[in-house]
This record gives C-alpha cells, structure tokens and sequence, in this order.
C-alpha cells in the first residue's frame, strides 16, 4: 500500500513539474475556465430569469448543481482524462507493452499517468460559484452537511472513474475511442442540472445507466441537507459496486490485448 | 493551384469523401451522438414550459425549435479545425500542399461529403419532430423552403470558414485547440443552441445580433419554426452572406499568411 502512494507522489510529481514548464498555461487555462464557467451559465439565468423555481429546485439551490458540476469537470479534464487518454493511444500503437512489464498493478499505474494541474482552476471556480450560491440563498451551510455533501463528491469522482474505466476497456475490443470522450463529455453535460427537470425515458437513465444523479445532484442536496442517511448509504455501495464492477471488466479486457504491432 | 482544377476536382473529392464517411460511419454515428444536447435542453425547456409557456414558446414550439437546432447542426457540421490542427502538427499539411488542388476545397469536400450521412442519422430526429408537434409547424409555402436551404449553406459556409481560420492559428501558435474551445464555449452560448436568443435578456440580445454565431444555427432554425415573415427572413439571409464574405476574407488572409511560416516536421 505505501509502495503504490510513493508511486502516485512520483507520478503526481512528474505531471506536476511537466506542467510547471509550461507555466503561462495556468493563466490561458485559468481564463477558459472562466469563460466556459460563465457561459455556462447562461442558460440558468435565462431559465430563473423566468421562473423562481424549476422542478422543485429555486436559483441558489440550482446554482450548487452547477458548483458540484464545474468541481467534477476540473476532476475529469484534469485527473481522470488526460491518463486515460494516453492509455487509449498506448493501446493503439502496443506501447502499453512498456506499462504491462512494470513491476506494479497496470490499472493503478495507467489511471495516474498523467495529471494536468492546472485544471484545478475549475475547482475555484466552484468555489466561487458555491459562495455565489449560499449568499444567494442566504445561509451558510452546516458542518455536517459539508461533510456529507464532501463524501458524496467523493463518491461521485469514484463514479466516474469506474465509468472511464469501463469505456477505456472497450479501446481494447475496438480501438478507435478517443471520440468516446467527447461523447462522453455531452452526456455528462447534462449532469449540470437537477436531475429532478428530466422526466421519463431521460430521468431512467440518468438514474440507472449513466449515473448522473448522483454525481452532481446528490452532493448539491447534501449541501442543502435534504438527504437521508439511506440515500447515502445507498450512493456509496452504488459507487463500491461500480468500482469492483470496473475493475472486473479492466482484468477481462486487459486480457485480450495483443500489443498492436511494435 | 488555379480554381478551375479545384472545381474540376471537385467531384472526385467528394466521392472519395463520401467513401470515407461510410467506412468510418461508426465513427461518424458517435460525432453525431457527441452533439445531443439540443435534446438535453428540450427535456429541461419542456419541464420548464410544462407548468406555462415561456415569452411564446410552449411545449410545441420548444420541441419543434429544439429538433430542428439538432438538425441544422449536424447539417452545418464541420470538424476541420481539429483536423488541420493534427495535419500541421504531424508534418502532413505538406501532402496536401503538394497536390494541384488548393486545400480549401479538399477539406470543403471532406466536409461537404459527410453530410448525405449526417443527414440519414438525422431523419429518424426530423420524423420525431414531425411526428411530436405535427406538420402545421414547419412552413408550407415554397419560397421559405428555399430560404432555409440558402441558410443552411450560409450556416456550413461560416461554421466551415471559421474552422479553418482557426485552424491556421495552429500554424502560428503549436495548437489552436484551446482557441476553438472558447470560441465552442460562445457558439453554445449564442448560437441558440441551448437557449432561444429571442428568450434572451434585451442586452444580451443585442450582443448576440452583432455576433455572426446566430447566423451558423439560430437563424435557420427559425426560418424553419417560421418565426419570421419572408421580408424580414431575407434580409437576415443577406446579412448572414455579408457574415460569409466578410469571414472568407479574413480566412484566406489568415490562411496564407500562415501557409508562407510552415516549415513540414516529420512528413
């Protein structure tokens, strides 16, 4: 266990000093985060400019959605993606031989080849948006529900990265999945509204099948303190199970890659 | 590089283009998945609308407008930007210099060519639209029918233009990617695409009828859901080539200003 946390400083400190080379690129990234920060949410202000509530959630409580939003999205461009894309380019040139003959879990060593720090800009957007939320609302929220709302977050980037887990193993059935990630990135689009404003078909699989639910909307409500301990409970074996489940299908797979032709 | 053997090629090029679509049609199915959220906004508008109409979109007209953006997006799609990002870093721009054809219209062509696919993916979505708020929404006369079929050209011509303008950048700058994303982030934003600009706030309306974003979705969107009378649809058709002569301009400036700095790496 302390032999993989050395190895996760190491890989961590790589990316870290890798990015710190290209230091103006804090500042270019700082402002996209920005820009796409504030046109996203465009759209809510429209729609609250029209009504003071939407499918049960008013402006502010809405607005923690997004937050929770914008903090996982930092999550994912900045932690989950860049690794898992170059495993998707190491599959298709069979450079992932280099990675397979390493002394150390594959999945472990794949998942944190590469980090780009300076997505964290989007964490602070969150932030900003969360202190715009709460004075919007015009309280502060509890101790407790932080904590809660921080563990559902918690859950949710372990979702994620189970789902990531699941579609990097298809490279290995069928190759070309770099666009899975921008197809990935529409759906998961949606996660920024409550999932209460979806009905239907919709509302069915962003429940079930792409969990989006509980990503975003779970830890907003926490926040609020509108969840019960069940619902919790519930979430976190939702995201244990999802884990294992990853995990299975990356051994299934791995076991069918063939090294392409180095 | 004369115009005559562009145009002579042409046809060719989009042969071989359509050829490409259809052996990378997986591909193309899940670029056409990746631009669904005009689909995501309908589910959130219509809840929205459910309980009253919002300024004079009810349930209908939000389904009809938000179908119809899926539609002329994917009608209007181009992805050059990525790709001369990628032929410039990979040394391969110098291929395509190479050739008697001036690239412009071999992209053009890639671009042009998928579209008879993107268009077949897109009538199950058009039939839906028809289906859900029935005929009596989409026009009837003529005459608007050509106008939509002139600014969907409009529409492919600017959002193509802009892809390659932006495109170049990358032979000034090592990638332009960054540059397309904020300038996506805005198009989402002004475009129409998750929300009608006629529901905007009068100042953002204002800066979203001096931008050209409008003229690549949100006008033959409503040319479509008939929102405007034919005087009035003309003269934004107008505007919107104005927006296409303008932008070829400046392209073709930034384009061989840009061509006269590539040195080909690798190749």
């Amino acid at each position: 266990m302390s032999r993989y946390l050395h190895l996760l400083l190491i890989q961590l400190r790589t990316s870290l000093s890798l990015a710190m080379q290209y230091r103006a690129d804090f500042l270019i990234e700082g402002v996209i985060s920005v820009f796409w920060t504030v046109t996203a949410l465009v759209p809510i202000l429209v729609v609250y400019g029209e009504r003071s509530s939407v499918a049960g959630w008013s402006f502010g409580e809405a607005l923690l959605v997004i937050g929770w939003f914008t903090a996982l999205q930092g999550v994912l461009e900045g932690a989950i993606n860049p690794s898992l894309a170059t495993v998707v380019e190491q599959i298709r040139q069979g450079t992932l031989d280099f990675t397979l003959l390493k002394p150390a879990d594959a999945q472990f060593l794949v998942s944190t080849a590469r980090f780009l720090p300076w997505r964290a800009t989007n964490l602070l957007s969150a932030a900003a948006i969360f202190v715009y939320a709460f004075t919007t609302l015009g309280h502060a929220p509890a101790p407790l529900h932080i904590a809660t709302a921080a563990l559902l977050f918690v859950n949710a980037v372990v979702l994620l990265y189970a789902m990531w887990i699941v579609t990097v193993s298809a490279a290995f059935y069928v190759v070309r999945v770099d666009n899975l990630s921008y197809l990935f990135a529409a759906i998961f689009d949606a996660a920024r509204w409550p999932s209460s404003v979806f009905r239907g078909a919709l509302r069915f699989v962003f429940t079930f099948v792409i969990p989006l639910t509980l990503m975003t909307t779970l830890p907003a409500e926490g926040l609020l303190g509108r969840v019960t301990a069940t619902s919790v409970v519930t979430a976190l074996m939702f995201g244990a199970l999802a884990f294992t489940l990853a995990r299975r299908v990356w051994l299934q797979s791995i076991g069918r890659y063939t090294s392409a032709s180095s | 590089m004369s115009l005559r053997a562009g145009v002579r090629a042409f046809p060719t090029l989009l042969r071989v283009g359509f050829a490409e679509a259809v052996a990378y049609r997986a591909e193309l199915l899940i670029w056409v998945l990746t631009s669904t959220m005009p689909l995501i906004m309908l589910a959130l508008w219509s809840t929205v609308a459910a309980e009253a109409p919002v300024g004079r979109y009810g349930e209908t007209e939000f389904t009809a407008y938000f179908l119809a953006a899926f539609v002329v997006r994917q009608l209007s799609a181009s992805w050059t930007c990525w790709e001369i990002n990628f032929e410039v870093r990979m040394g391969r721009l110098s291929m395509r210099l190479l050739r008697p054809v001036h690239p412009m219209f071999a992209y053009a062509a890639e671009s042009i060519a998928a579209l008879p696919l993107r268009l077949a993916i897109s009538i199950p979505v058009a039939l839906w639209a028809l289906a859900s708020v029935g005929p009596d929404q989409f026009p009837h006369d003529l005459s608007r029918w050509l106008i939509f079929i002139v600014a969907i050209a409009g529409a492919w011509a600017l959002t193509f233009l802009i892809n390659i303008a932006v495109g170049a950048l990358s032979l000034f700058m090592e990638s332009s990617v960054k540059v397309m994303d904020v300038y996506l982030a805005a198009y989402f934003v002004f475009s129409g695409y998750v929300v009608p600009v006629d529901l905007f706030p009068p100042w953002l309306r204002a800066v979203t009828d001096a931008l050209p974003f409008r003229y690549q979705l949100a006008f033959p969107v409503e040319v479509l859901c008939g929102n405007y009378e034919i005087g009035g649809a003309l003269q934004l058709l107008l505007r919107q080539w104005l927006f296409v002569l303008g932008l070829g301009l400046v392209t073709a400036l930034v384009w061989r200003r840009g061509i006269a700095r590539f040195e080909a790496y690798g190749g």
